[in-house]
């Protein structure tokens, strides 16, 4: 929590003005039974009707300042809150972005869904309630006890004791709860990751029948999420009756002592009627507490939960300062990439995903990567615009260690189109100036050309302003494989890298493509990872992976002659058919 | 308009409530017997002071007694309480898990034109945050509304008997907090709508974004999302102050009206003490209540704006909820039994926008055992086709008949345990991989789920992870490859033993020597059955005995490879393509 107190800074003046302005309302409130005691002392006793009404006039006026106090604390609280909570998204989501591909492989999606959304929520309210109550709370809880020293200082003396006896309850209450509702956001997160992977994943759900299946396996976590949720609760109820039997059994007391010093002389029926008000304020003041403190308790539990995703810092070590122009300069020879005996390990995997994989890429060349499924092609590529930090050997892109280039920069040389193609709702356009912001039309369209999707934009209505839906859903997938392949030409990348990423199209839309690139001015170095010998049959140089190791690099025909099994790979896609 | 459809919703949350009818008749008796004895109390303290007079004036024995009593109704005040609070919990928590369960059971029916045109994040966040809202607001209307009623209605009969006037001062005064509550309760409804429904966009973009890091990283967007982000943030920031700030006046504004009430009270009080008609004790006594009494309308007008937020959400989860489902099963719908594989369709038309066709006129007739293969361009329709013998989609006009019964008179269930399907996207759901495997067969012993898993060659792979077929794989797959993951889905349906198979680019991800191996695989589980292979591999449909060569929605060639190759025609083209530059 301490933490995410940073984001209240710049609400300094509304943080401390709300709280001030509820503690002058509550001074104001606490004045009443005194004004109240005036009235029977003084005019129930000397019948002064005049002095009656002014005691009245002065409680109809503090009454007012205190509403105006009270409005004014309110604006600047819920300020405050608000201001907080929108600082505090905007640090997460960029935090969030800013993780690695390890953290996000680990942490999951959903969770981070709930934790922007859901938690923060709670946060907001929390501290909108605490800036509130929270500090108005303790102060009328303490006034009161200040305020019957004035009166008695033996009377008062109860009051020493309940007040300490209150807080004990009620943080304890707080203690106990608290990690308790931290169980109920992870229960949360639960049903709602079971919510989302329903709609991504419904054509199979429907086509396997698993509706039932999948709907009582939400029924358990909603159901664990609600008996979690009723056990907080009971906890949560106990605040409100305890609290009540220790006041009250304050105020028996507090007659009873008022009786003793009353029949002593030391002070008068008024002032024991004084006290008792001051008690009763003191319950009204808790039980406004405790059914707010759910509202701080849950609070505190999601702010831990926020905190945790702040803690988790990006496992790419800091990039190295932007000095690499000159570098690059320095390197005009040097190859584009190079591998120098790089392994992988992924978190948390047992064993080694790439080994020893040693190559270099000149510039302009074309690198074909083939290999069986598993076999770490696309780890290979996801290591040059540094998705994944090595952890033995290192990357080199233009003669410096990906490492010392800040990522930015280095992304910015590499148009990466994935295996999976994410398109994202909004237009073509906007998908588009992904790749580079300040595109113009003639670029959008040469890239459209070049990745062999002019002709379905210019079909589609609005052409560039056709809408495409959350996913890219009403596209089909050569479709999308297309558009995330000229969403990276566009930037005019100096290295190209296609994960696999024609494979939904057809094999002369395919070639048509690998050609248009070749043809591209700038000439891109270009890694072209794929299944089809066809497709890398005339790179420059081929490089052949199984399980991670590297067992052939050279030309199609250099491979043919002396890699098995490049052989195997290429024989069982075109013997039968050129035979 | 706005007020009509607040009921509306208010009334479907009572329904809900109808269930829970034992707690709910509990927690009012106990929310009374509360009320009572806390009433009760004041009217002891006030006996008690009243005998606490002055010096050498005080009556010990009898405030002994009286406290005594004070004591009692203590313990019972507390015991109630706390069962009341247990009563209320239950029942919120209850309702709140039935009205999400109702929602995703909806989820389930929905037809998929709905899931398709909605964002995730949007309706994540009705079944989620929306809910978790309405549980809040509706946890603290129970717990104060009662009890808030129940006070006002026995202050009011307390001070009755006290003393008449002071209580009329009173009576007139308060209903003005009402006034002022209704008042900004009604401004501020709208205001808690915009902000939910901000909130549901910013999940969306969060659910887009934070969903495709990858991408979003490898382009280097995250400034520009970012900037997205703190867009809507900012318009949130404006919409959720507003709605906050307004609704909480509402608190000062009563609580100044309580005031005018206090003041009333003390100072007719005060007059008529002068006058002899009423006691001191008395008047403190009436004065608590004067303050117990307008404290529910403080709190009611409280729980009113909360329960107006909770309202604005739980408007938005029957949104959801009454969402139109996908038309059921007909009520005579038959189950498919003995499926050979006879699959007809007889001037298919479908479209997915009114205003864009796709297919029109498609007749296809397929008999048992064959193989039909379905090539074409890209975004011919071929996926389209799929979407449709699996009745995702309904077909706009003609019939497709299985079995030569009309699929729209088939029950889903059985229509589409009788195919099995494979699709170019991959989705796994987060569970162990043997979960995922077993999801159409979940009876499968380990030797049937090891024999599926080795002729899709997943076993291999999955051996070696760190728990084997233990292993828990996270949302969406996770650190699988995209080959991998295609494997799982494969191994899934191999499992099923299928009556019919869809595979749709199942195997686009898989190396080819693998591919290969995994055919042959199929080949020998498809003997004698139909099956649809949509690919762009031509090597994997060479074999097919029909070829479907689809452009812009239509079969323009149809034949096997032979014959299409000796045609000349597109497939011969696309053939040719293959062995191209």
């Amino acid at each position: 929590m301490k933490k995410l107190l940073v984001y209240l800074r710049d609400y300094k003046k509304e943080s401390v003005l709300a709280p001030l302005f509820k503690m002058l309302e509550a001074s104001f409130e606490l004045l009443v039974p005194l004004v109240m005691a005036q009235i029977i002392d003084t005019g129930i006793a000397q019948r002064d009707k005049g002095m009656i009404l002014r005691m009245g006039g002065l409680m109809i006026a503090l009454g007012f300042i205190g509403l105006v106090c009270s409005i004014t604390a309110q604006y600047f609280a819920a300020k405050a809150a608000v201001g907080f909570s929108t600082g505090l998204k905007h640090a997460l989501f960029g935090h969030i972005q800013k993780l690695s591909f390890s953290e996000m492989d680990t942490i999951g999606t959903s969770t981070l869904i709930t934790r922007m959304t859901s938690d923060v929520n709670q946060v907001q309210s929390g501290v909108n309630l605490v800036l509130r109550l929270f500090l108005r709370s303790p102060f009328i809880v303490f006034g009161a006890m200040v305020m019957a020293f004035t009166i008695d200082v033996k009377a008062a003396l109860v009051f020493v004791v309940t007040i300490p006896l209150l807080c004990i309850v009620v943080f304890g209450i707080m203690l106990i709860s608290m990690p308790l509702y931290k169980k109920v956001q992870a229960g949360l997160d639960r049903i709602l990751g079971i919510t989302r992977e329903n709609l991504t994943g419904v054509r199979v759900v429907r086509a396997f029948n698993k509706e039932e299946a999948e709907t009582a396996r939400f029924r358990e976590g909603n159901e664990s999420l609600t008996q979690m949720q009723m056990f907080v609760g009971k906890i949560s109820a106990l605040m409100n009756p305890v609290t009540y039997i220790i006041i009250n059994g304050a105020v028996i007391v507090l007659i009873w002592t008022g009786a003793l010093r009353v029949d002593a002389g030391y002070i008068t029926q008024g002032e024991v009627v004084a006290l008792v008000n001051y008690m009763s304020q003191i319950l009204v003041e808790l039980i406004k507490l405790a059914n707010l403190i759910i509202t701080v308790t849950k609070a505190f539990a999601c702010a831990n939960r926020i905190e945790a995703v702040f803690e988790t810092q990006s496992s790419l070590a800091a990039p190295g300062k932007a000095a690499s122009a000159g570098v690059a300069a320095l390197n005009q020879n040097a190859a584009a990439v190079s591998f120098e005996h790089v392994c992988l390990t992924y978190k948390n995997a047992g064993a080694e995903s790439l080994t020893d994989i040693h190559f270099q890429a000149k510039k302009g060349q074309t690198i074909g990567i083939i290999g069986g499924t598993g076999s770490g092609k696309s780890s290979v590529v996801n290591l040059i615009p540094r998705f994944y930090d090595v952890t033995k050997g290192r990357v080199l892109v233009d003669g410096m260690d990906v490492r010392e280039y800040p990522l930015e920069e280095l992304r910015g040389k590499i148009g990466t189109v994935m295996q999976k193609a994410v398109l994202f709702k909004g237009s073509i356009r906007e998908n588009l100036l992904w790749g580079k912001e300040d595109a113009t039309e003639e670029e959008m369209w040469r890239a459209l050309e070049i990745s062999q999707s002019k002709e379905f934009v210019e079909s589609k209505e609005g052409k560039l302003d056709a809408q495409i839906e959350q996913a890219g859903k009403n596209l089909s997938g050569g479709q999308r494989q297309r558009l995330t392949i000229a969403r990276a030409l566009i930037r005019k990348p100096e290295i190209l890298i296609l994960d696999d990423s024609a494979s939904a199209l057809d094999f002369a839309t395919d070639a048509k493509l690998r050609k248009a690139i070749r043809e591209m001015e700038g000439a891109p170095t270009v890694f072209i990872v794929s299944q089809r010998a066809a497709s890398i049959r005339y790179a420059d140089a081929i490089l052949v992976l199984d399980d991670g190791e590297t067992v052939g690099w050279g030309s199609h025909d250099e491979l043919m002659a002396n890699c098995a099994v490049y052989r195997e790979i290429y024989d069982s896609q075109f013997k039968k058919t050129e035979g | 308009m706005k007020s009509s459809k607040q009921k509306e919703t208010l009334f479907k949350v009572l329904r809900y409530i109808r269930k829970y009818w034992f707690y709910l008749g509990v927690s009012v008796l106990m929310a009374a017997g509360t009320v009572a004895l806390t009433l009760y109390v004041p009217i002891l303290t006030g006996d008690a002071i009243d005998l606490i007079i002055a010096k050498g004036l005080v009556e010990f024995g009898r405030i002994w007694d009286i406290l005594v009593k004070i004591g009692g109704a203590i313990a019972l005040t507390a015991v109630a309480q706390w069962l009341m609070n247990v009563c209320n919990n239950r029942m919120t928590y209850g309702i709140v898990r039935d009205i999400r369960e109702e929602a995703f059971r909806k989820i389930e029916i929905l037809p998929l034109k709905y899931i398709d045109s909605h964002s995730y994040g949007e309706v994540v966040s009705r079944v989620i945050a929306d809910v978790d809202q309405f549980a809040d607001g509706l946890l603290m209307g129970f717990t104060q509304l009662f009890t808030g009623v129940v006070t006002i209605v026995g202050t009011l009969l307390i001070m009755l008997t006290i003393n008449i006037g002071i209580t009329a001062v009173v009576v007139c005064i308060t209903p003005v907090s009402f006034l002022v509550a209704n008042f900004i309760a009604k401004k501020t409804f709208h205001m808690f709508k915009l902000q939910s429904e901000t909130r549901g966009e910013q999940t969306a973009l969060i659910d887009e974004m934070v969903g495709n890091q990858r991408v979003v990283q490898a382009f280097g967007y995250e400034s520009n999302a970012m900037e997205r982000f703190d867009e809507i943030n900012g318009r949130l920031q404006k919409c959720s102050l507003q709605a906050i700030f307004f609704s909480s006046i509402t608190n000062p504004a009563t609580r100044f009206v309580n005031s005018l009430v206090y003041t009333g009270v003390g100072i007719t009080g005060a007059f008529l003490a002068i006058r002899g008609g009423i006691s001191v004790g008395q008047l403190s006594c009436l004065l608590t209540y004067a303050n117990q009494y307008t404290k529910p309308f403080n709190e009611i007008s409280g729980v009113v704006t909360e329960l107006q937020n909770a309202l604005a959400c739980a408007g938005r989860i029957f949104e959801l909820i009454e969402e139109e489902p996908q038309t059921p099963d007909a009520v005579d719908a038959a189950q498919l039994k003995e499926v050979k594989g006879t699959v007809e369709l007889e001037q298919v038309a479908f479209s997915y926008t009114p205003d864009r066709k796709l297919i029109e006129g498609f007749n296809l007739k397929v008999k048992p055992g064959q193989r039909v293969a379905i090539v074409g361009p890209t975004g011919c329709g071929k996926t389209t086709l799929i979407n449709l013998f699996m009745r995702f989609y309904d077909v706009n006009a003609g019939t497709i008949r299985v079995e030569g019964k009309d699929i729209r008179q088939v029950t889903r269930k059985s229509l589409r345990t009788a195919f099995g399907m494979v699709l170019q996207e991959t989705w796994l759901k987060s569970g162990t991989i043997r979960e995922n495997i077993v999801m159409g067969k979940p009876e499968a012993t380990e030797e049937e789920i090891i024999a599926a898993a080795k002729a899709a060659h997943a076993h291999s792979f999955i051996k070696r992870l760190p728990e084997g077929y233990d292993t828990i794989i996270t949302e969406d797959g996770g650190n699988l490859s995209q080959g991998q993951k295609q494997l799982l889905c494969i191994t899934r349906v191999m499992l099923c033993q299928p009556d019919m198979l869809i595979l749709d680019e199942a195997t686009s991800s898989i190396d080819t020597r693998t591919e290969i191996r995994i055919q042959k695989a199929f080949a020998k589980l498809m003997e004698g059955r139909t099956s649809f292979i949509v690919a762009h591999r031509l090597s994997t449909i060479q074999e097919a005995d029909i070829i479907l060569v689809m452009k812009d929605g239509n079969i323009i060639e149809q034949g096997n490879h032979e014959s299409l190759l000796a045609e000349g025609g597109f497939y011969a083209q696309l053939y040719q393509s293959q062995f191209a530059v």
